[in-house]
């Protein structure tokens, strides 16, 4: 559950209007990188690999070969089924401003559409809603996605970005864990491919459904992946966590992530693995 | 139950943590004769936070898993205060499947305050196990019956906490996050715990509204606490109810029931 400190590199002070035009600084190694050049390299920083996350449609785009997505779900939105307010207000006064912010309706975007020519079934989270957080919208799209997958014998690619279930639907959300994890196992059953990519950040509830019930699991470069909270381990067992704790290069050396895949690779590298798909 | 019906949510979390509830110890002794223990996850260790085997219910054969509390700190210290490990989690499958194999039903009883936030829990996967069982539990070709008994701490509860029943004692709780937590990010203040547990809806009686619990099971004036024995054969009679009912499915409508129970949570 990180939505909430998703803080840009607004405090990065920047000298004038022009230099704030013309240069991207990398919130990671904070090099000045071109626009121009930032953007042609897909948000990827080309002096220390970092990977700014990306918009589902950003992703889409990327993923999908140009004019074959067609969007599933689309009369989902978020829901209210506890009736939410917090201290700041109603849940969904809250969504109605994410929603008119991102131009989405929940924390997911789902279709189908070409991938190097072969039909798959995608869906993309967005950490700019919610924190990409899972909620009822958000399973029920999963669920359906994994169904149309299903019914049309096609591979289903999840990206996942998320900070984890949605405190706003309280048991709802969680139990979209349950759903969303139910409806993949029916493609195991039925032999078709499920490849879950996760990106930053993959954690809370969505790291323990389904981002790690994957054929095969793709994370990003540097992508925070994990279960628990980095400070609520820390107050736990009192102890310094190591740096690279809970990201995608520490996964792969406990052996729950089959590879590390650099954006620009990403989509030639989904589609090799697909293609071992004999049906 | 009437008489608890003034409760607050806060008032009920603080009965579902009451340190003389009953625990599954207590259920163990209580109500299931020849419980067989069976130890270790094949794959690393043996968790005691989750811990599972052979029991018998009434006239029923089944796999007993739960969350183990320990009545005393030192027990809590070997239990990790029922807060499982990938261990307990990859254990907890292992049994279930067991059970499929023996075509027993399994009983899970749930009372963690979630899953143990630990660097070696994520070291080996916390995250996997977890849903590595809900994905195989949405399947499972026996009857499962889940009793939340405590407290329903999110994924760690969900870990074993995926059936065709979902029964929960009339002042367990059962969240995504507890109210503190909750209360310290929405609040940005963790006193205001009682109110995010009264907006998180996680009592029983909320939960049923909810359509997330199948039925309450009542408790004894005052709390489970107040009479184990009383609280014991309500829990005994209940869970003897749903397995009877179940074992008349055949195994195909019993798994696609569970499958749409589970499709029509948050539906459009
Ligand atoms: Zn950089």
């Amino acid at each position: 559950m990180g939505w909430f400190n998703s803080k840009k590199e607004k405090d990065v002070q920047v000298a004038t209007v022009t230099t704030e035009e013309l240069w991207q600084i990398c919130p990671s190694c904070k090099a000045h990188i071109y626009k121009t050049d930032w953007e042609a390299n897909i948000k990827v920083c080309p002096n220390c690999n970092y990977h700014q996350r990306l918009t589902a449609w950003e992703r889409i785009d990327l993923m999908i070969d140009k004019g074959t997505f067609r969007e599933l779900s689309t009369s989902v939105s978020t829901s209210d089924p506890l009736d939410f307010s917090d201290a700041k207000g109603k849940y969904l006064d809250k969504a109605a401003i994410v929603k008119k912010k991102t131009g989405l309706k929940e924390s997911i975007v789902t279709g189908s559409g070409n991938l190097n020519g072969t039909r798959i079934v995608l869906g993309v989270m967005d950490f700019s809603f919610l924190g990409g957080s899972l909620a009822s919208g958000t399973g029920e799209k999963i669920a359906h996605a994994a169904n149309h997958a299903l019914y049309h014998k096609r591979p289903l690619v999840i990206f996942s970005a998320s900070g984890g279930a949605r405190m706003h639907e309280g048991i709802i959300s969680l139990m979209q864990m349950a759903k969303t994890c139910a409806a993949i196992e029916k493609l195991h059953k039925a032999g078709i491919p499920y490849i879950s990519v996760m990106t930053d950040p993959t954690t809370g509830g969505v790291s323990a459904s389904f981002a790690m019930v994957g054929d095969i699991h793709i994370a990003e470069p540097k992508a925070l992946i994990g279960f628990a909270g980095r400070r609520v381990i820390e107050n736990t067992i009192k102890q310094k966590l190591p740096d690279d704790f809970q990201t995608a290069e520490y996964l792969d050396d406990h052996g729950f992530v089959d590879a590390i895949v650099k954006r620009k690779e990403m989509k030639n590298y989904i589609s090799s693995v697909i293609g071992y798909w004999n049906h | 139950m009437s008489e608890n019906k003034k409760l607050t949510a806060w008032d009920v979390v603080q009965i579902a943590r009451d340190k003389n509830r009953p625990l599954l110890c207590d259920y163990i002794d209580g109500i299931c004769t020849n419980f067989i223990e069976l130890h270790g996850d094949r794959r690393f260790g043996d968790d005691k936070g989750i811990i599972g085997g052979f029991a018998t219910i009434g006239d029923n054969k089944v796999m007993l898993i739960g969350h183990q509390k320990g009545k005393t700190f030192e027990e809590n210290l070997v239990s990790n205060f029922g807060m499982g490990s990938p261990e307990g989690y990859r254990k907890a499958l292992r049994l279930m499947q067991l059970a499929e194999k023996y075509k027993i039903p399994v009983v899970t009883f749930i009372d963690t305050p979630g899953a143990y936030p630990g660097l070696e829990a994520e070291a080996r996967g916390q995250a996997e196990a977890i849903a590595l069982n809900l994905a195989k539990m949405s399947d499972l070709e026996v009857p499962i019956v889940v009793v939340v008994t405590g407290e329903g701490g999110s994924g760690g509860a969900l870990g074993i906490g995926v059936g065709d029943v979902i029964l929960m004692l009339e002042n367990s709780t059962y969240a995504v996050i507890s109210p503190e937590g909750c209360a310290s990010i929405l609040w940005r203040d963790g006193a205001k715990a009682p109110e995010a547990a009264e907006a998180m809806k996680i009592t029983a009686g909320a939960l049923k509204e909810l359509g997330i619990v199948d039925e309450i099971i009542p408790e004894p004036k005052g709390g489970a606490h107040t009479n184990h024995t009383e609280t014991l054969a309500n829990v005994e009679k209940t869970i003897c109810k749903y397995l009877s009912a179940l074992g008349k499915l055949s195994t195909s409508k019993l798994v696609s029931n569970r499958f749409k129970k589970y499709m029509a949570i948050g539906k459009f």
